[in-house]
């Protein structure tokens, strides 16, 4: 008995100081709003928004509730996010690869990159990529088409917009693709454990994601036309593109800051993993008669990404929570239109403020599980 | 002789305790923002983050503006020194917050007085000390002289967490032209946007493009439109609550426009001791106990009138003599056409 108890007794005395300071901090806040006729409730979340938002993935205007001025600010928040892991991943596995380059030229360049980038505060560098880089931009009017067919300006990047025909034709085409790669996958697998014989089945599958949507065009009657952006006069010196698609400024500048950002991080977690796998498993591979790209794909790489992913999730989160740094270039994410328009026109601070926060707190623990569902995937399994 | 000592202490202390129970309980009436501002021995008090002309500090530190007197005219009167005041800048977005949970004690800081603030977030508008209307500034060489002129796909920049933000949208919506809101934090960023040629119009109260306006790389390049698309009386705000504060509040800000209303000036106000006018001498403590109510003494409007001037003055002093604004519009005395009017002080 007195045993259990000193075994429950720091753990009860911890919850029950928990509970307490969240109800005094709750009650605190219930008899200082109630003393200032502050009323609490989420029912505004239902009232009109009346303010318009410059950027939005689904339909919005004023006219909608916050509710829907609160999905616009979630989604362009994952938008970045997504954009900004994307090429984060690309860059940081290109740069922590470039590290370990006996090339002396590209190692010390990589090295440069990455001590240059981590080393200045992100806020800052977002505020030289919004203010300094792109303000040297030309106007609309000034731009020199890319390709004939893009503008960068500094009013944003204005692209061609497909236009589909049949486009439901050419989607089923890719999800035939897709299916037919998986069945060859698996059948390919289980010829190479009953029989040993390999198929190409990296060969094969871009040959069917390519020839697949192909066909569709051919046969299928698909077609793609684009929406080319033109120039449109607003007054004597003021233009704008119309047409296509654009995308602004200050996504871009985030979405290039929070990548440069990042990408030095996850190259260190990139050349550790590699460098981490020991030099006699790589010889042991190679003396077994593997080639080369043989011995990074089925030796290297798998070891090496138990060691890279952990701390790479770290930095995918990181990537998330830092986007909310956007309110200072006028990115509409989740905190400039809901923590800071929705939460200036309701004065619903604590209501608003704890919808935020719940809001990154289940974003970062969905990536933190799908990155801990690929790391046990990729786990040593013990037999 | 010693009988009784016992008992004398026992009546002494009692004593001291109810008169020690009186005098606190009538400072708790006089005012809880009030008596923890003497205590402090300074005026809390929530400004722009700089906005020329209204509320903004020099290399030196030093506030200036028509929204910066009117929380010195509240520390000369309870505090006897028009510079023991606190500033605090604050963003739009921080201001509520930082007033309702008691970082400061007065804002005043170009707010719009709506319905919607009054009423509904714990705060209490306490008077007008600006008249002001949203505006569009735009490029002279743009050639738009009229938002007639505005066409489908515009770009405007402005602040977030304004009314600015919710008159934008009725004007534009009312007009049905599409156009690009780019609303950032902080009032230098949507200048240094707009200067840059990310948006083709910039809006805000125009009082504020006036004074914005100075800031920019050549000033003469800009024009504000005529059209003003709607009405923004600017005034202190106070937690809701208190209402003795309030009335301190509204009353040093009437005290300075009726005190111009007369005629007296920081430089005339102690001889206007011995005015004819009743009304004058109300104003500068000499007739009346017309700080009793406030408990506060009989001067605390000379102070006001002496330490910081009249209302004109500071406007002259802050807006107009710095070029933002020298024509003084709706801001002018009700007796000179303007629609400044405020409830008299006896």
């Amino acid at each position: 008995m007195n045993f259990k108890l000193k075994d429950i007794g720091p753990q009860l005395m911890t919850v029950i100081a928990v509970v307490l300071v969240f109800g005094f901090f709750t009650y605190n806040a219930q008899v200082n709003m109630e003393n200032r006729g502050i009323d609490f409730g989420y029912g505004f979340l239902s009232q009109e928004s009346s303010f318009d938002v410059q950027f939005s993935l689904i339909e919005y205007d004023g006219s909608h509730s916050y509710f829907r001025a609160y999905l616009v600010g979630l989604l362009n928040t994952i938008l970045v996010s997504v954009i900004g892991i994307f090429l984060a991943t690309i860059l940081g596995v290109l740069v922590g690869i470039a590290r370990l380059s006996p090339n002396y030229l590209i190692n010390k360049f990589a090295a440069f990159y990455v001590e240059f980038f981590r080393n200045i505060p992100l806020l800052l560098q977002i505020f030289f990529w919004y203010f300094a880089a792109l303000r040297a931009l030309p106007l609309p009017q000034d731009a020199e088409a890319m390709f004939g067919i893009s503008f960068l300006t500094i009013k944003g990047l204005f692209v061609p917009a497909f236009i589909w025909e049949n486009f439901n034709i050419f989607f089923y085409s890719i999800v035939a693709a897709i299916v037919a790669i998986i069945v060859i996958r698996t059948h390919a697998k289980k010829v190479q454990e009953t029989q040993g014989k390999q198929i190409p089945v990296l060969l094969i599958s871009i040959g069917l994601i390519f020839i697949l949507p192909l066909l569709s065009f051919l046969i299928g009657g698909v077609r793609l036309s684009f929406e080319v952006p033109v120039l449109k006069q607003l007054a004597t010196t003021s233009f704008i593109y119309e047409g296509g698609v654009s995308l602004p400024p200050e996504l871009i500048a985030l979405a290039l800051s929070l990548s440069l950002y990042t990408a030095t991080f996850i190259a260190e977690c990139v050349r550790a993993g590699i460098q981490g796998v020991g030099k006699g498993q790589k010889e042991a591979a190679a003396s077994i008669g593997l080639t080369q790209n043989q011995v990074l794909k089925l030796v290297v790489m798998p070891q090496a990404l138990r060691i890279i992913i952990p701390p790479t999730t770290n930095q995918y989160l990181n990537l998330t929570k830092n986007s909310s740094l956007a309110a200072a270039i006028a990115y509409p994410d989740l905190v400039l239109v809901f923590a800071g328009t929705a939460l200036m026109q309701t004065g619903k601070a604590i209501e608003i403020v704890s919808i935020t926060m719940f809001t990154y707190l289940s974003l970062s623990i969905s990536i933190s599980l799908f990155m801990n569902w690929y790391n046990n995937k990729i786990a040593i399994t013990e037999k | 002789m010693f009988k009784y000592l016992k008992q004398l202490t026992s009546l002494v202390a009692m004593v001291a305790v109810l008169f020690t129970f009186t005098t606190e309980s009538m400072a708790a009436k006089k005012s809880k923002t009030l008596k923890n501002t003497q205590k402090k021995g300074f005026v809390r008090c929530g400004v722009s983050q700089g906005l020329p002309g209204f509320s903004n500090a020099d290399a030196a530190g030093n506030w200036t503006g028509v929204d910066v007197d009117v929380c010195r005219a509240v520390a000369a009167a309870v505090l006897g020194d028009a510079n023991k005041v606190k500033f605090t800048p604050l963003s739009a977005k921080e201001r509520f917050t930082a007033l309702t949970s008691g970082e400061i004690d007065i804002l005043s800081r170009n707010t719009t007085w709506t319905l919607s603030r009054d009423a509904d977030i714990g705060l209490t508008f306490v008077g007008v000390n600006f008249y002001d209307g949203q505006g569009f500034m735009v490029r002279k060489s743009s050639g738009i002289t009229s938002t007639s002129q505005f066409k489908n796909g515009i770009s405007a920049c402005t602040n977030i967490g304004t009314t600015t933000e919710l008159n934008m949208r009725d004007f534009f919506n009312s007009r049905g032209i599409s156009y690009e809101p780019v609303a950032f934090e902080k009032a230098d960023e949507v200048v240094a946007a707009y200067d840059a040629g990310r948006c083709d119009t910039y809006t805000t109260d125009k009082s504020g493009l006036a004074a914005q306006r100075t800031k920019m790389k050549n000033p003469d390049e800009h024009i504000v439109l005529p059209e003003t698309i709607s009405k923004e009386p600017l005034g202190p705000v106070v937690r809701q609550g208190d209402s003795v504060w309030e009335d301190i509040v509204r009353w040093s800000l009437n005290t300075m426009i009726e005190a111009e209303e007369y005629g007296i000036t920081s430089s005339n106000a102690d001889s206007m001791k011995t005015s004819d006018n009743p009304q004058i001498k109300r104003l500068v403590g000499a007739e009346g106990e017309m700080g009793a109510a406030f408990g506060l003494d009989n001067e605390w409007n000379l102070r006001i009138i002496k330490q910081v001037g009249n209302y004109g003055e500071s406007y002259k002093r802050n807006i107009a003599d710095t070029g933002i604004l020298p024509d003084r519009g709706p801001n002018e005395l009700w007796t000179k056409g303007g629609i400044l009017y405020v409830p008299p002080s006896r």
